[in-house]
């Protein structure tokens, strides 16, 4: 069981607090992503792993064992860093050799290895090039090749496409899914602040916010369940529209009425001690549809129109004091800015949180 | 005192100036030499082009000219003056030259400086990388390295008269003050003329130049070495290796370029050394070097313009290849990679 399992994991350098006690369980074969934003921990927590920065509290197992105190290399792991960290002065064939020439592997064993590898990555015709003659999708991709050669037990890819551009991003990020099919075995860590990478590459998401996890769970679930405002929010491109509410009524459906007016009937259960109670409301920009009826979620001005022809952004103000409501329409929508338009959407599709930012969901 | 300020100030304003002032004097003396007429676009892009060929040369000029002055002119006149007699009078041949390869003091001196190549350039660069690598990693490392380059703010007859009280010797029954002989007496061992122990004297001087320079290495090689990626020390760390071969495999190799600046500089001053053994030696106890028996041979005594003329010339035939190379080298670091 190659998988990591960390217990209370905690970091602080001096006083300052970064990490806040994790408890994950990642298992054998799991391609799992890391995901937050910048200062959120994401990247300490993926350098504990690998041994470069040290526990301060807490237990962190590999395949079973503790590794708080193993260095790095002993602990069956391979990284690929953000901007390559290639060798400058060696060629491919001599970075990806390098970690076995180490271990004082054999040539032959060594030549075997670094050539399946190149060969997986396509690198076979660059092995006598120096990285600075290599592009930088071929330079990830000696990275990865240099951490296939390792032979690991746990891949740690610390934000390997940020510096790269979009259309590499895209080949790079298909490449690496395409890897992990080619090793099922192998225990796959990805931190990303990109959350296209992480719902197209995770088998779980890990969405972690000021040293603390705030929800584990599939893309999907993420997606359609967050637990939390945080989640709700940074899942999703546009974020989720969250507006503030009060509970009117309870029961197996809850009455909210928005600031602004107008009651909704969301069809998630509350107790009745919620009634009178502060909540948020949200919907997804992708959820609201346009109403021509008198059967409406709420109504107001366009004051900005983004037609992006497969999809137009409609950004709606008129809720009182609040930030724009963003609705994402499929296809070409024939409005204009200044217009008054209406919403609704699928009451399944709402999402209801409590004072505190849980969600009512069960 | 404030006279000399304020005439200072001045010269330094006026200098200015009238540099300033010869850039735009001598354009507005181009614009005139070649007109652009507005009706002829023809011959106003000839003259553009013409402007653009003159004008780098006309503001370099003065450069220039000083340059041949204070430069080329001393050069030609050294090597000829190589072929004429101690008045630089008669023409005599090669008779300096054959002079040279079989006076003992020069061949002395040749192999002295051969000695100082071989220790002053490799210790200073060694030194000052072990010191830039150690005092990387510590609270009080940025102490340390003032302590270390400080030598470089003396000059070096500064530094030899500091070192003379090191080395000092007193005869008899005297105390003695020198720190060396101090230390040596106090470990029950007999006080020694250290500068004028033949041979090993060389290696005294040395390390002077060595205490002086080491701080120079160090800060330009712990600068090369602050612009290693992280990464690429992180990388190599999960791969397994130690930090004696992540010193040798992974940072070394990628400051080759720098470290190969910082040993030729060395070598191109130890080429040069002189101040130091005027001071301690004077040449004395076969410490001579060539740039002191050049020195020997003009002013003090020698009066020899044809004998130090040749002894110029085998320095700068030293300096000259490894000073081309040095400065390919920088500017290769300097263009990037």
């Amino acid at each position: 069981m190659a998988g990591v399992v960390m217990k209370d994991i905690r970091k602080a350098y001096g006083q300052v607090k970064v990490l806040h006690g994790i408890d994950l369980d990642i298992k054998q074969g799991e391609f799992v992503v890391f995901v937050g934003p910048s200062g959120c921990g994401k990247s300490t927590l993926l350098r504990m792993i690998s041994g470069l920065e040290s526990i301060t509290g807490g237990e962190m197992y590999i395949d079973g064992q503790l590794v708080n105190e193993v260095p790095p290399s002993r602990r069956g792991i391979a990284m690929v860093f953000q901007s390559y960290a290639l060798y400058p002065h060696m060629t491919v064939y001599d970075n990806m050799a390098f970690g076995m020439r180490i271990a004082r592997e054999s040539r032959d064993e060594i030549d075997r290895r670094v050539r399946s590898a190149a060969e997986i990555l396509q690198l076979t015709p660059y092995l006598d090039r120096l990285p600075k003659a290599l592009s930088g999708g071929q330079r990830q991709r000696v990275a990865i090749g240099r951490a296939i050669c390792r032979d690991p037990k746990v891949f740690l890819f610390d934000e390997p496409l940020s510096n790269l551009d979009a259309a590499l991003r895209v080949a790079t990020r298909i490449e690496i899914a395409k890897l992990k099919e080619q090793m099922p075995d192998t225990t796959m860590i990805y931190v990303t602040h990109d959350q296209v990478e992480a719902m197209t590459l995770a088998d779980r998401i890990v969405v972690l916010s000021a040293g603390r996890i705030e929800q584990v769970g599939a893309p999907l679930e993420l997606y359609e369940r967050p637990q939390n405002l945080f989640v709700a929010r940074f899942i999703g491109s546009p974020a989720m529209n969250i507006i503030p509410a009060t509970v009117t009524g309870t029961g197996e459906a809850t009455m909210v009425s928005m600031k602004g007016g107008k009651s909704v009937r969301v069809p998630v259960a509350t107790g009745t001690s919620e009634k009178g109670k502060a909540a948020s409301f949200g919907v997804r920009p992708e959820d609201l549809s346009v109403a021509t009826g008198e059967d409406y979620l709420f109504e107001g001005r366009i004051s900005i129109v983004e037609a992006l022809g497969e999809v137009t952004l409609l950004y709606i103000e008129g809720l009182a004091d609040r930030e724009p409501i963003i609705a994402k329409i499929p296809g070409i929508l024939d409005v204009t800015k200044g217009e008054t338009i209406r919403f609704s959407a699928d009451p399944r599709k709402l999402h209801l949180f409590d004072a505190e930012g849980k969600t009512f969901r069960i | 005192m404030i006279s000399q300020i304020v005439s200072a100030v001045g010269v330094v304003i006026a200098g200015v100036f009238a540099c300033a002032l010869y850039y735009w004097l001598s354009d507005k003396l181009l614009q005139i030499v070649f007109p652009v007429p507005k009706e002829n676009v023809r011959a106003a892009s000839i003259n553009l082009n013409r402007r653009a060929v003159v004008r780098p040369w006309l503001f370099m000029g003065p450069a220039l000219i000083l340059l041949g002055v204070y430069l080329v002119y001393p050069v030609v006149a050294t090597f000829i003056l190589s072929f004429y007699d101690r008045g630089g009078v008669n023409f005599v041949g090669l008779a300096n030259y054959r002079w040279a390869i079989f006076d003992g003091q020069f061949r002395q001196s040749i192999f002295n400086n051969i000695l100082w190549l071989a220790v002053v350039p490799a210790a200073c660069t060694f030194f000052g990388l072990v010191i830039a690598v150690l005092t990387d990693r510590i609270w009080w490392g940025n102490i340390a390295k003032s302590l270390v380059f400080m030598p470089m703010a003396i000059s070096f007859v500064g530094a030899s008269v500091i070192w003379k009280f090191v080395y000092e010797y007193r005869g008899g029954n005297e105390t003695q003050i020198g720190l060396l002989n101090a230390i040596v007496q106090s470990f029950g061992g007999d006080p020694q003329v250290w500068i004028s122990m033949p041979f090993w004297n060389n290696f005294f001087l040395m390390v002077i130049l060595i205490w002086i320079q080491t701080g120079f290495a160090m800060v330009i090689l712990s600068a090369a070495l602050r612009g290693i990626p992280e990464e690429t020390i992180e990388a190599a760390v999960i791969d397994g290796a130690n930090g004696w071969q992540i010193f040798w495999k992974i940072m070394v190799p990628q400051i080759w370029g720098t470290i190969a600046v910082v040993w030729t500089t060395i070598t191109i001053l130890v080429l040069k050394v002189f101040d130091i053994v005027l001071t301690m030696t004077n040449g004395q106890w076969s410490t001579m070097v060539l740039a002191n028996l050049m020195f020997d041979w003009m002013f003090r005594g020698g009066g020899d313009s044809g004998r130090s003329a040749v002894i110029a010339l085998v320095i700068m035939a030293a300096v000259t290849p490894i000073m081309i190379w040095n400065i390919r080298q920088a500017n290769k670091e300097m263009g990037g990679h």
